[in-house]
């Protein structure tokens, strides 16, 4: 996203992404991999072990482009991701964090 | 995974050749587990080089009887050993390397691997778990350097995890698309002793879902309209086991056919429907009928750049249907009007007998003036002193028993267009990563897997030398590989682009120096025959290509042959260069 100054890249659209995963080592690697060798810029992480602590759940806040549909098939491929839902940018789970994140 | 629970027993042959649930349990080591995972997979052949970190599961591995284990000379020679045998084969094939460069050296073939769909479990071993994230010595991170090359890796924290891990890089290798997993073992996990109490399943390759019945419905409805349908097929015929299945589709229907790089011998190269190779280096006619078509049937292809040239302008008028076992392939590149996930066997079983069988009479005649019109050129094919020449030269001496390697460059694609493929997994080339060093390597493996075939491998002065050391493995193993150099003094390839695209300035692809090549071959222990030496080439490749054993065969080319025709980077199929 070099190209696009930080006022255009808050008017661009957004989406909210709710990954069900195994939890171990490297399953933060492969996700974030998926997008960064893409140049696919994540603006916002959020991760917490759900249960047991056998899986987790991570919600990426990701711009809204062309390549989405196809970067949610490449994370859907991945072998220690259980499950993808797709959310609008006003889902709660981070309007809620803003707070903590003022300049 | 001790206390799964004991599965279905298995066929009976299956079931003796395993080694039976001691009822006590065993003490072993975690090496010691994953040589019995293996021979438990039916492994009979593993490709490496041993190393500290990997030296306790070397030990375990010298007590089986099961398992040969060929010592490669390069770990890239041992992943692309690997690689021809699961090329040659359809089953996942293992490779072997130690930490740091041992697992480093692996990686490019691991991305070869990834990029043609290849089922390939590489096992590297790691330093001690207490001395990762120090800077040990030999200790590379081969987990974070190998997520982007393979379709999954595993990073294994207990010898326990061995019994569930390596049945699971299997059937992740072999499901769905299939493609390389890379096991990295801690040493002290591969000497860690625990009691294995039941074995586990080896792992298969699990069936994919079931296709979309409407799509594959609304398919044949748009086979059955279209005027000027091609059949386009990919690398995913050969590695589904589809390419019957593909011909009777085309015959059925009277759909011309075109192949991509990886598709070659899906369907025989002297079929009346086959159009060939398509894209940069295929025949005029071939990218013109694509142009005229009104109806593209995509089936296990992923619309490459190389086979596509310029995407917008790729059969600009066509319909598209697309069928590919990865979903996340529909879409990609084109736009599919039918996309259908799926397998593409069990999908050509199930659309096959719902297409009416039609005979396309002007379409098929259209196609047949185009390829009088504008067929591949072969200038020279009846010398066998020139490239096409001794390529046609060498297939006339074999059947299609034989298995056709080739390295990468002008030498990969006149023998992609030239030699006449006829039998799925009969050729073996780096096609998505076109790695120059694949063929000698992948060539042995190839003859190791299936030692009954003769295994021709087409290389260059410059690919050879990119893994020329393992000449002394074929000569080790009695390799049955031909090796015929198609020696031009360049970087073919290379010289040919900067001859068209770069205004003639040739830069660092002429070689200075030339080895010896016939000499160097006999210096590894392989005999070498040198055609240009040849008073009757045609008698002397004859002998060769009989005797058994490895052998390498040279001959002198010219250095100003182009690969015609050809389609400039970036431009669309129909704007060829010469041919
Ligand atoms: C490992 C690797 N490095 C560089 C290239 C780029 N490249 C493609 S073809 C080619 C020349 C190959 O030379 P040679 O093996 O002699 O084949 P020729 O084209 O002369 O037939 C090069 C350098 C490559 N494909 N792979
Ligand atoms: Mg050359």
């Amino acid at each position: 996203m070099n190209a696009t100054s930080p006022n255009e890249r808050s008017a661009l659209a957004r989406a909210v992404l709710e990954l069900d995963v195994n939890n171990h080592a490297g399953v933060m690697s492969h996700v974030v991999g998926l997008f960064s060798r893409r140049a696919y810029n994540v603006e916002g992480i959020l991760v917490m072990p759900v249960g047991d602590g056998a899986m987790s759940r991570i919600w990426l806040l990701v711009n809204e482009d062309l390549r989405l549909p196809q970067m949610v098939k490449q994370v859907e491929k991945l072998e220690d991701v259980l499950a993808v839902r797709r959310h609008g940018a006003d889902h709660a789970v981070f309007e809620r964090l803003e707070e903590f994140f003022r300049a | 995974m001790s206390s799964t629970p004991t599965q279905a027993p298995r066929a009976a042959a299956e079931a003796a050749a395993q080694s039976a649930n001691p009822p006590a349990g065993e003490t072993l080591s975690g090496a010691q587990i994953v040589v019995r995972l293996l021979e438990r997979q039916g492994i009979a052949t593993v490709a490496g080089i041993p190393g500290g970190a990997i030296l306790p599961f070397y030990d375990a591995l010298s007590a089986s009887d099961k398992i040969r284990h060929v010592l490669a000379r390069h770990e890239q020679g041992a992943g692309f050993m690997a690689q021809g045998m699961a090329r040659a084969t359809g089953r996942p094939a293992v490779c072997l390397a130690s930490s740091g460069p041992g697992a480093t050296n692996l990686l490019t073939a691991i991305a070869d691997a990834k990029l043609d769909s290849i089922p390939l479990v590489a096992i590297t071993g790691q330093v001690p778990r207490a001395m990762i994230g120090t800077d040990a010595f030999q200790e590379v991170d081969t987990y974070g350097l190998s997520i982007p090359i393979t379709k999954h890796n595993f990073l294994v924290s207990s010898a326990e995890e061995l019994l569930e891990v390596i049945p699971r890089a299997f059937e992740i290798a072999a499901s769905g698309r299939p493609g390389p997993v890379l096991v990295d073992i801690p040493k002290d996990v591969q000497n860690q002793r625990i009691e294995v109490r039941e074995w586990p399943e080896p792992g298969r390759a699990q069936p994919a879902p079931p296709a979309d019945a409407a799509a594959i419905a609304r398919a044949v409805d748009m086979i059955a309209q279209a005027e000027r349908p091609i059949l386009y097929l990919g690398g995913g015929v050969v590695h589904s086991g589809a390419a019957q299945l593909a011909v009777a589709l085309a015959e059925t229907a009277s759909l011309p056919t075109v192949m991509t790089l990886m598709a070659l011998g899906a369907m025989p190269v002297d079929h009346p429907l086959s159009l060939g190779m398509l894209g940069m280096h295929g025949a005029r006619c071939t990218n013109l009928a694509l142009d005229e078509c009104d109806l593209l049937i995509a089936v296990g292809a992923r619309f490459d750049d190389r086979a596509t040239g310029k995407v917008a302008a790729f059969c600009p008028g066509a319909k598209i249907i697309h069928i590919d076992i990865d979903p996340s392939e529909l879409d990609k590149i084109k736009t599919a009007h039918v996309g259908i996930a799926g397998d593409v066997s069990a999908v050509l079983q199930a659309l096959l007998p719902k297409v009416q069988p039609q005979f396309r009479k002007r379409w098929l005649s259209h196609v047949a003036g185009l390829r009088a019109q504008h067929p591949l050129q072969t200038p020279g094919i009846d010398d066998a002193r020139t490239h096409y020449g001794l390529i046609s030269a060498v297939a006339a001496c074999l059947d299609d028993e034989a298995t056709v390697a080739t390295d990468v460059g002008q030498h990969q694609m006149w023998v992609a267009q030239a030699y006449p493929l006829r039998r799925p997994r009969q050729w073996l080339t780096s096609g998505g990563l076109g790695t120059m060093g694949f063929g000698v390597p992948a060539a042995i493996g190839a003859a190791l897997a299936e030692p009954s075939r003769t295994v021709v491998c087409f290389t260059g002065d410059g690919s050879i030398l990119m893994n020329i050391q393992e000449l002394v493995t074929a000569a080790e193993e009695g390799a049955n590989v031909k090796i015929v150099l198609m020696n031009n003094a360049s970087l073919g390839l290379v010289y040919q682009q900067q001859t068209l695209f770069y205004g003639e300035r040739i830069y660092a692809s002429k070689f200075q120096a030339m080895p010896d090549f016939v000499k160097v071959a006999e210096g590894f222990g392989i005999r070498a025959v040198d055609l240009d030496q040849a008073a009757q080439p045609r008698v002397a490749l004859a002998e060769a290509l009989a005797a058994p054993g490895p052998c390498l065969i040279h001959a002198s080319i010219d250095m100003n042959e182009k690969v015609y025709p050809m389609v400039p980077p970036g431009a669309a199929n129909k704007e060829m260069i010469g041919g």
